[in-house]
């Protein structure tokens, strides 16, 4: 049979593209999935996709997972492209999570604190056993209601710092860097790191933090703090020369208090991870503030030996946009270099055969 | 030998938090002679080399390298690239411990042709030549050439960082306790070796030893040095057949007759 | 294409990779680190490419984009259309008529001008990353012209195997001061880039990272004056033109063993037999 080059490329790309949105679409005598559904019920989705994604958006993060037929990784990298077109008019202030309205807010280091300990809709204490009632879409019985306290919720670390016990945080006046401008270089701060963790994958700082426990690296880490609720975000329009209230974010914020041995020229002092994520995201916000903790090793004269140390390692391998990119582009053609390959090993082996039939 | 000293120090000091490790120290020495410094572990003498060979920068004082062409050079305010050839072709070192300096994954004609390329030679024929020829020269086995350092014995790993070491024929070689960790009878061999490579080659050498009879043997002038000062310096058998400083009196009693 | 500026990327994006650009021109073969911005293409798929391509391309110009020297693989047709949909510029597969021609891991057989423009996507920028994974120590290799790691792996190359066995992304030195990676294009086109008449552009989005060679630049693949430098390439004619000077494909025809090779660069297969 003569070899007729294969042409068609962009009639299969369309075709493709035809029948994947068939099959995003499913069955079409199941109601076509709402961006409010997604919005409303599946909360987590969004909050990972947002904190991934960069970008505070839930209606966008809504329409991204439905795009995405549930692929968290890939609706995150949707709205990671929108938000490049995206222009930018102002700069946030640091949003003030002391002054966070908590609907949760626990601390593992003491029993009692002044603003109390408030359970918040968690996870927790659930019992794993799959429930079938779900199915039936009844609703939930209400629960039960009191005025919500309006008590201060002093930060653990501002408890601990008044007696000196815990190391004061870094100078806040100097400008942060942005990795979504400028390109990550070592050393990086702190600064740029607390960026890659707060916008890296969750699973990879899972597994990272779960390695400091284990022994790979590690600085016997406590929960001294975790909250979640909605704080404010405020700008300063220079026309103004005020600072402005333009909205809400519901953070998840995590204080990890860990130890350190002091040295003769100074008193032990506990040392600090952080974690801070968009959403009701917990279990990051916590591996966050473990691999922060982590890589401050250098910084705090210890030795590097562990994975979750290194930046280089954990930076360059957090972002799972770019890792997945790169894993996957594996199936884009390679068959030029292949048969470089092909022809080399076969030059390489008729070496092997020459010397073999000399000898 | 030349007038002017191939590397001189003035003044030298630095302390690593409250510890003094250099006080005030002054050293010189001349092309194709040993100058063995000697002290116990504390003394600062493996600081005194990181210092000399610019790895580590003193407080205070200055170490003056003189060039082929008798130019003088402040080795800690030489630009990084400039220092850096420097430590790739006219220096060497030799550690302690081989693997700081040999690469491990790398096989032992590759170890010892890398300054060669580094320098810019490009012939593979030449460069392998070259390697055998110093293979040999340390009384390593021609045959080991294409094995990796991994299967070598300590003494052999340490003749191999004298190998890739000299092989581009540095004026002046800093060693750090280059038989420590081997064998009596392993040492005896490698001292004789580098006695003989130095005397032909005509290397100036900075030879740091906790050891007597490594200094006695290998060393022309010695420095005997006790919590970062040099507390007696001159010609070695002077030194160490009449020590007029108490530290190096005790160092010598304390030395086993053989 | 609606609300996006001409190529995507907005001005200030444009102006700070041109930036880049000319400090990469400047410096050839040195890899200039660049605010890269997330496309609608994944990274590991051209995006540093696009990102140049996007920062050059200009009204006038025409596009040729190929990957594996074709201009109809899938990904070569994606972004050939990315561009179609947000710059309107005229698109081509000939190589001559080409201003500005994107290249995925090859370079067009034909001898390209001084007024044309490679861009090259690189997957990794990198040259000594295999045997080297810090960016910090290679970054100090680079700045202090310490390229003894790659010396070593080529002598061992041959010490082991009687040759240099690199097949594709065969190191060079550019402007005999920087080593630089080539891009996987296979060895076989490493020639063609030294003294090039045009001006060669290479982009790597994930990495982040820009480097260029001017015109008329010298570039060496590494080699021993006694083992020097000999590309790789099948010795059979192309089946289809009988063109025995180009990179080829080889083609799996049956499942009892038969084979034929091929031009990888489909223009320049295709005007071969046009002309014969």
């Amino acid at each position: 049979m003569a070899y007729v080059a294969v042409k068609g490329g962009e009639r299969a790309i369309r075709n493709a593209h035809a029948w994947l949105a068939e099959e995003r679409r499913g069955d079409p005598a199941v109601p076509d999935l709402g961006l409010d559904q997604i919005r409303e019920q599946l909360g987590r989705a969004i909050d990972r996709v947002m904190a991934e994604g960069s970008l505070y958006d839930p209606d966008l993060a809504a329409l991204a997972i439905k795009q995405a037929q549930g692929d968290l990784i890939e609706a995150a990298f949707l709205l990671r492209a929108y938000r490049t077109t995206l222009p930018r008019f102002a700069h946030g202030r640091p949003v003030d999570t002391a002054a966070m309205r908590a609907s949760r807010r626990i601390s593992a280091i003491f029993k009692d604190l002044p603003g109390g300990q408030t359970l918040g809709p968690t996870y927790d204490y659930t019992h794993r056993l799959l429930d079938f009632e779900l199915a039936e879409n009844q609703p939930p019985p209400d629960a039960p209601r009191a005025a919500p306290d309006a008590s201060p919720l002093p930060r653990v670390p501002d408890i601990l710092g008044r007696e000196g016990l815990l190391e004061a945080d870094g100078p806040a006046d100097a400008e942060p860097g942005d990795l979504t401008r400028e390109p990550l270089s070592f050393p990086a701060g702190r600064d740029v790191r607390l960026q890659a963790l707060a916008r890296g994958d969750e699973g990879f700082l899972l597994a990272m933090g779960y390695s400091t426990q284990r022994g790979y690296g590690g600085s016997h880490p406590f929960a001294g703090e975790v909250r979640m609720g909605e704080v404010s975000v405020e700008i300063e329009p220079p026309e103004l020369g005020f600072a402005i209230d333009i909205g809400d974010l519901t953070v998840t914020e995590c204080q990890m208090v860990n130890q350190f041995k002091g040295s003769k020229t100074q008193p032990p002092q506990f040392t600090r991870g952080y974690g801070l994520v968009f959403g009701f995201s917990e279990r990051k916000a916590m591996s966050m503030a473990l691999v922060d903790r982590a890589l401050r090793a250098e910084e705090l004269g210890e030795d590097v030996t562990a994975p979750a140390q290194n930046p280089e390692f954990v930076l360059y391998h957090s972002d799972n946009i770019e890792a997945t990119g790169f894993v996957e582009h594996l199936k884009l053609p390679h068959y030029v270099d292949f048969q470089s390959e092909l022809q080399n090993v076969r030059r390489l082996r008729e070496a092997v055969e020459r010397r073999e039939a000399a000898e | 030998m030349n007038e002017q000293p191939i590397i001189e120090a003035r003044g030298l000091t630095l302390s690593f938090g409250t510890i003094p490790a250099l006080r005030d120290v002054d050293v010189e020495l001349y092309l194709g002679e040993i100058l063995a410094i000697v002290g116990e572990s504390g003394s600062g003498k493996t600081t005194l080399l990181n210092v000399l060979s610019g790895q580590q920068q003193p407080q205070s004082g200055i170490v003056t390298y003189r060039d082929p062409a008798g130019a003088a050079h402040d080795v800690h305010a030489m630009p990084a690239p400039m220092l850096r050839t420097l430590q790739r072709s006219d220096w060497g070192f030799v550690h302690q411990d081989p693997r700081r300096s040999l690469r491990m994954n790398v096989s032992a004609g590759g170890n010892v042709g890398e300054r060669l390329m580094a320098q810019g030679a490009r012939h593979y024929g030449e460069i392998r030549t070259q390697a055998l020829d110093w293979l040999q020269q340390v009384e390593i086995d021609a045959d080991r050439i294409d094995d990796l350092p991994r299967t070598f014995s300590g003494g052999m790993l340490q003749r191999l960082q004298i190998a890739r070491t000299l092989v581009t024929h540095p004026r002046l070689v800093f060693m750090d306790e280059p038989t420590g960790g081997l064998d009596v009878s392993v040492q005896a061999r490698l001292l004789d070796l580098i006695r003989s490579l130095v005397a032909r080659l005509g290397v100036a050498v900075v030879l740091v030893t906790h050891d007597i009879a490594v200094a006695r043997l290998l060393g022309h002038r010695l420095a005997v040095m006790q919590r970062g000062r040099v507390v007696e310096t001159g010609l070695t058998d002077q030194v160490l057949d009449d020590p007029r400083h108490p530290y190096t009196q005790l160092l010598v009693s304390s030395v086993l007759q053989a | 294409m609606k609300g996006y500026n001409f190529a995507y990327l907005d001005e200030q994006t444009k102006r700070m990779i041109r930036r880049a650009l000319l400090k990469a021109v400047a410096i050839p073969g040195h890899q200039v680190p660049f605010g890269s911005r997330e496309m609608p293409l994944p990274y590991g798929w051209g995006t540093g490419g696009i990102q140049v391509t996007a920062s050059v391309l200009g009204e006038n110009d025409t596009l040729k984009v190929i990957d594996q020297g074709a201009d109809d693989t899938t990904n070569a047709v994606s972004i050939r259309q990315f561009f179609a949909r947000t710059a309107g510029v005229r698109t081509t597969t000939h190589t001559a008529e080409a201003t500005v021609i994107q290249t995925r891991h090859r370079i067009p057989e034909e001898t390209l001008r001084e007024n044309q423009i490679i861009v090259y996507q690189v997957p990794q920028p990198e040259p000594l990353y295999r045997l080297e994974p810090s960016r910090v120590e290679t970054k100090r290799m680079h700045a202090l012209s310490d390229y003894g790691l790659m010396h070593v792996k080529l002598y061992e190359d041959v010490a082991r195997l009687g040759q240099i066995s690199i097949s594709y992304d065969y190191p060079v030195m550019v402007n005999e001061r920087y080593l630089m990676s080539p891009s996987p294009i296979p060895a076989f086109d490493n020639p063609k880039m030294h003294q090039m008449p045009a001006l060669q552009l290479f982009g790597a989005g994930r990495e982040k990272r820009i480097y260029a060679i001017p015109p008329w630049t010298d570039v060496r693949s590494l080699d021993f004056d006694d083992h020097p430098f000999r590309p790789i390439n099948a010795h059979q004619p192309c089946g289809l033109c009988g063109a025995t000077d180009s990179y080829k494909d080889e083609v799996i025809t049956d499942d009892r063993g038969g084979r034929m090779f091929v031009c990888s660069d489909t223009d320049h297969c295709e005007r071969r037999r046009a002309a014969a």
